[in-house]
């Protein structure tokens, strides 16, 4: 099922030089040196993009789909990821932004803002059952998803079992223009405009049993000089309440802003893969269990430091904060939400445990070759310093148990293999022997 | 392997390893792991346990003060062992040393 191990993260060879940055900070070491040029291990690669923030040559990058994709389809709706709107700074507001998504071509804009709304509705519905397991772990984030199915499966059912606002926001507007419009739901295309590696992921190889609701996923970098363009030639523009959200969805960009909803109950906002790492450690130690809500992102500062995002976080929040200071004032706008309930947003079927650090299926094999790691791992320098391309002297341990490295790729260890040799060899040449004993 | 067997052994083999260093002036461990469950034996040649009930009751010590002054001593180690183990079997005797052997099932 090679789908099933589509990556939107890639890598431009040309522009790689080899260089061990990516390989130490991935956060399920999915990244190795061969050749010198990186190399992704599919299956352990969870699209958070760290790599394509880290790389120092701009080697890595996402694949999206191209702007021109969307002339596939007659009835063309966009989905702007809140993150959009702070990207542009003063004087562009949501208002701008969204009227310029439909002058560059889309008939319909439903903002993902909107959904996100619905969906914290729906997750307060969620919460109040007590039969849930805590804390739950919100399940916004494709990144984090991926990396609690690869690495934290005791965590699964933690989970928050609602679909994501842009799931939410896609089916909710072909539901809309399909009904209001009459389109009929062939002719219409739906997009997604993102910040987000991962979600180009989610849409292309979905979690088990789904099928997505979006067509394709454009790049924020991508629309942004072209939106921009648009914005400037057009001056000063009337602001019509065109389908407006609250100040609640709009702050799921930014770190805090999806939990900001739950007013009662103690939760978490952590940012950064990283970070989230820790707290689900601490999660699967059972420390949390006081804790009712986790919100996390895999990138720094939340969605706005996502890959795909062109502006810088820390200012692009600053603009964002800004748009939802506005909305707070004009709550007059605001149309009111569709009310959803909650069993039609859940999640018809789980995520799986994707095994894939597993050493064998047999737990004494297992055993075995866990023993054999930790002897191994004893007879290297302890340098992590990368020259095997593997991100640590313990990975390289590992990557020769699973047979795909050698002792010899360590330089050290290969340095000792050659200065052996060169003793033999001047132990035959002096001595006539190859015995270290015959002095 | 759930995470949470994973800390019952740790806290169950960390309360007989204390428990020997400090009664039974060190002792020695032996741990066999197969598919189904793993046995820790701790033995030692210490003084042994002269009151195993008495012994096994929460804040029941016999730690010295110098051991107390360093923070152990509470007493808790027996139960916690009970507690965070399936099998907990103690052989003991006066002047004969201590052996305990813990079974932690991975399976319920």
């Amino acid at each position: 099922m090679e789908q099933y191990y589509f990556h939107s993260v890639t890598l431009d060879k040309s522009k790689c030089k080899g260089c061990t940055n990516c390989i130490k900070y991935c956060p399920t070491e999915a990244i190795r040196v061969r050749n010198g040029k990186a190399v992704i291990i599919n299956e352990r690669c969870i699209d958070c993009g760290v790599c394509i923030r880290i790389c120092p040559y701009h080697a890595k990058k996402a694949v999206t789909d191209p702007l021109d994709s969307i002339k596939n389809y007659s009835y063309k709706i966009a989905l702007p990821a809140p993150t959009l709107y702070g990207q542009f700074g003063p004087g562009y507001s949501r208002e701008r932004i969204v009227s310029a998504l439909k002058l560059y071509g889309f008939d319909y804009v439903f903002e993902v803002a909107r959904a996100a709304e619905i969906v914290t509705n729906a997750t307060k519905c969620y919460m109040s059952n007590k039969d849930i397991k805590k804390p739950v772990i919100s399940s916004a984030c494709p990144a984090v998803v991926r990396f609690i199915q690869i690495r934290f499966p005791n965590l699964i059912e933690n989970l928050l079992r609602i679909e994501s606002p842009m799931e939410v926001a896609a089916a909710l507007s072909r539901q809309e223009v399909n009904e209001k419009y009459g389109i009929p739901m062939e002719k219409i295309g739906v997009f997604f405009i993102s910040p987000c590696a991962a979600k180009v992921t989610s849409v292309k190889a979905p979690y088990e049993n789904r099928v997505s609701n979006v067509d394709g996923v454009l790049s924020i970098k991508d629309i942004f000089l072209p939106l921009l363009d648009i914005m400037m030639k057009q001056g000063k523009v009337t602001s019509e309440p065109f389908s407006l959200s609250s100040a609640i969805g709009v702050s799921w960009a930014m770190t805090g802003g999806e939990s900001s909803a739950f007013k009662d109950g103690r939760r978490i906002a952590v940012h950064g893969i990283h970070n989230v790492n820790d707290i689900l450690e601490e999660a699967v130690k059972g420390n949390l269990d006081s804790i009712d809500f986790i919100e996390a992102l895999a990138c720094p500062e939340g969605c706005l430091g996502g890959p795909l995002a062109v502006e810088n976080p820390f200012i692009a929040k600053v603009n964002l904060i800004n748009e939802i200071e506005k909305i707070k004032v004009n709550q007059a706008h605001s149309v009111p939400q569709k009310h959803k309930d909650v069993k039609e947003l859940e999640w018809k079927s789980t995520v799986e445990y994707r095994p894939i650090m597993k050493l064998d299926d047999d737990m004494m094999k297992a055993l075995e070759k866990m023993n054999m790691i930790d002897k191994i791992t004893e007879g290297f320098p302890g340098l992590d310093c990368g020259a095997c391309g593997a991100p640590s002297c313990r990975a390289l341990a590992e990557d020769i148990v699973r047979e795909n490295a050698k002792e010899t790729d360590c330089i050290f260890k290969l340095r000792e293999k050659v200065n052996s040799i060169a003793h033999q060899l001047n132990q035959i040449d002096s001595t006539g022997s190859m015995n270290d004993d015959d002095q | 392997m759930a995470p949470d067997i994973v800390k019952r052994t740790s806290i169950a083999m960390y309360e007989a390893e204390i428990n020997a260093v400090i009664h039974g002036n060190g002792g020695q461990a032996h741990v066999e792991i197969d598919e189904n469950k793993i046995v820790i034996t701790i033995s030692d040649q210490g003084p042994g346990i002269e009151d195993l009930e008495l012994a096994m009751q929460e804040g029941y010590s016999t730690a010295p003060d110098s051991i107390r002054e360093m923070g152990f001593g509470a007493g808790m180690g027996l139960s916690n062992m009970k507690k965070n183990s399936d099998i907990l079997d103690i052989k003991t005797a006066v002047n004969e040393g201590t052996t305990v052997n813990i079974t932690v099932f991975f399976k319920k």
